[in-house]
């Protein structure tokens, strides 16, 4: 990628993060803004310091993660229709962690999280076992739409269901996203599987590369590509994984970040990883920018405003993607 | 270092389309894989390659048995050029030829990657997308990659699907400039005249089996054309050597 791209791509992010920062709901004045900068436990101070820093960090780093996860499962899968949400990673990761909450775990620590990991991994599997077995790119796609919807269905039993009747608001935050009233608590315990999820796809690069030959080619090329291919579906789910726990089922992100970055990257799915992750990051912090300056009796739903976004841009790369697979 | 088939039955998914086949492939043999459809040409290659497992019988590869080399050693040992020659993404020519050398540091990968398309005739397409190319244009592209992976065995399924006449020469002239230079070339092909004036060596698979195996002249006699690929044919001798003419049988 050339040094003006990462200059942009880099500027960008400081820009959004700090626009997260100081533009919110409650608007204040020149004056509060100095007194939140010289003394931080000022009211002024707690609003910037400990709701919005957060909160504006969380969509990032779950932006990043989600940006990261679609950028290596549209390599892997060789397909530039491929996310965790469509693919219905994001909806068993939400599933799991659906379970665990009806289950009356939330109050043990990480178990939420261990719940949306274990539905991302089972997914991400399940996923990656169709892929082999079905070449047709459209076949893929078709098969993680009714995943998905399963997965949303079954959540959404298992709320009403729950022995602990769940309001339903708490049921559309798992199902459309958000992360309102975050802490920094929260984002450690995100940040640790998405490091983790994130280094495991960094190292399949090399293999996702190689993928753009196709899988035979890939196999003979000497790289270990078993180890590769598995690396990239556990980093992508540890990384949904992480952020459905952490922010719910946000979708569109992992599609969008991707095609926004690909030229960049010189079309290379390996090299697209990190800007990708950049993209992720930007696109999520201002759409949780939006959900929240946005003039609204009750707050928008971050899944909200990026479907809104994503889903015309899913059908245009669709369009797109279908003349290139009936050439 | 030879391939060596033996008694090999293998065939996708269970089936049994190899169905006893033994063979050798010496270092600087040109060996052209020749048979109807659904002889059993692609499988022959991947099952030798291990990209299919073998029923029964055995490959060896540098002295071992397929299934038994390391990833690194076995794209040490072989390079192959799939007869799939759908690309994912657009990448550069010049980085689609780089990847027939992930083993070498980059500034190497791309000059010998630059050096691969200069022979396939693509000088000045370093740059380019290779899904903007024409088909012919990438299919060249491909094999460039092939030969930037300096194996001493270099597998092609069909390396002149789809190409123009000149460049079905130029590809088979590079692949036997490498069977010249000691490495072992097979490929399959569908042209029986274009493989009789190239290849050193054809064998031709019917039914699974191996129907004839030795010097193209020994072996595309008019029984094994009529009963192989029902097609009356025969060597007329001419300035330019022989040359094979065939026609359907009647």
């Amino acid at each position: 990628m050339s040094r003006t791209a990462t200059l942009l791509l880099g500027g960008l992010l400081i820009l959004v993060l700090l626009a997260g920062l100081l533009l919110g709901e409650t608007t204040l004045t020149p004056a509060q803004y100095g007194q939140a900068f010289a003394h931080p436990g000022s009211p002024a101070g707690e609003v910037l310091w400990t709701i919005r820093l957060p909160r504006a960090l969380m969509a990032a780093l779950i932006g990043g993660g989600l940006g990261l996860a679609g950028a290596a499962l549209q390599g892997l899968l060789r397909n530039p229709l491929a996310d965790p949400g469509v693919l219905g990673v994001s909806a068993f990761a939400g599933l799991g962690a659906a379970l665990t909450i009806a289950l009356g775990l939330s109050a043990v620590t990480g178990a939420v999280e261990a719940g949306a990991l274990v539905g991302a991994l089972a997914a991400g599997l399940l996923v990656s076992g169709l892929a082999a077995r079905f070449r047709e790119p459209e076949a893929l796609i078709l098969l993680g739409v009714s995943l998905s919807s399963l997965g949303g269905a079954l959540t959404a039993l298992i709320f009403n269901f729950s022995p602990s009747p769940v309001a339903t608001a708490e049921v559309m935050n798992w199902l459309l996203g958000s992360v309102a009233n975050r802490d920094f608590g929260d984002i450690l315990r995100a940040l640790v599987p998405m490091t983790l999820g994130a280094g495991l796809c960094l190292w399949s690069a090399r293999g996702l590369t190689m993928l753009t030959l196709g899988e035979e080619t890939a196999a003979l090329s000497g790289l270990p590509m078993a180890s590769l291919r598995t690396a990239a579906v556990a980093g992508a789910a540890l990384m949904t994984g992480a952020a459905v726990a952490a922010a719910g089922v946000v979708g569109f992100v992992g599609l969008a970040a991707p095609h926004l970055v690909r030229r960049l990257s010189g079309d290379d799915p390996g090299k697209l990883l990190i800007p990708s992750a950049v993209a992720g990051a930007i696109l999520l912090t201002a759409a949780d920018l939006i959900s929240r300056v946005l003039p609204s009796e009750q707050e928008l739903k971050l899944g909200v405003v990026t479907a809104l976004v994503g889903a015309p841009l899913f059908a245009l790369v669709a369009w797109r993607a279908s003349r290139s697979w009936r050439a | 270092m030879s391939w060596v088939f033996t008694d090999v039955h293998a065939g996708p998914a269970g089936r049994a389309v190899l169905k006893g086949v033994s063979l050798t492939v010496a270092p600087g043999e040109m060996v052209g894989v020749l048979g109807p459809n659904g002889a059993g040409k692609t499988t022959l290659l991947r099952a030798g390659l291990g990209l299919l497992p073998l029923q029964a019988g055995q490959v060896q590869l540098a002295d071992k048995p397929i299934a038994e080399l390391k990833p690194a050693m076995r794209a040490r040992a072989a390079g192959y050029l799939p007869q799939e020659r759908r690309v994912g993404w657009n990448l550069a020519a010049l980085r689609i030829a780089e990847l027939g050398a992930p083993d070498l540091p980059e500034g190497q990968a791309q000059a010998l990657a630059a050096a691969c398309l200069a022979r396939v005739g693509l000088e000045g397409f370093e740059g380019r997308g290779v899904l903007d190319l024409s088909g012919g244009e990438r299919a060249r592209v491909l094999l460039a990659r092939l030969l930037a992976t300096r194996a001493p065995l270099l597998v092609a399924d069909e390396p002149t699907a789809g190409l123009d006449p000149d460049a079905q020469f130029l590809a088979l002239d590079l692949l036997a400039q490498e069977a010249a230079r000691g490495a072992g070339v097979v490929l399959t092909l569908h042209d029986l005249a274009l493989a009789a004036r190239v290849c050193s060596r054809l064998v031709v698979l019917h039914d699974g089996r191996v129907a004839a195996d030795g010097a193209p002249r020994e072996v595309l006699t008019p029984a094994t054309l009529r009963t192989v690929f029902g097609l009356d044919g025969a060597f007329i001798d001419t300035e330019d050597g022989p040359v094979l003419v065939t026609r359907r049988a009647p």
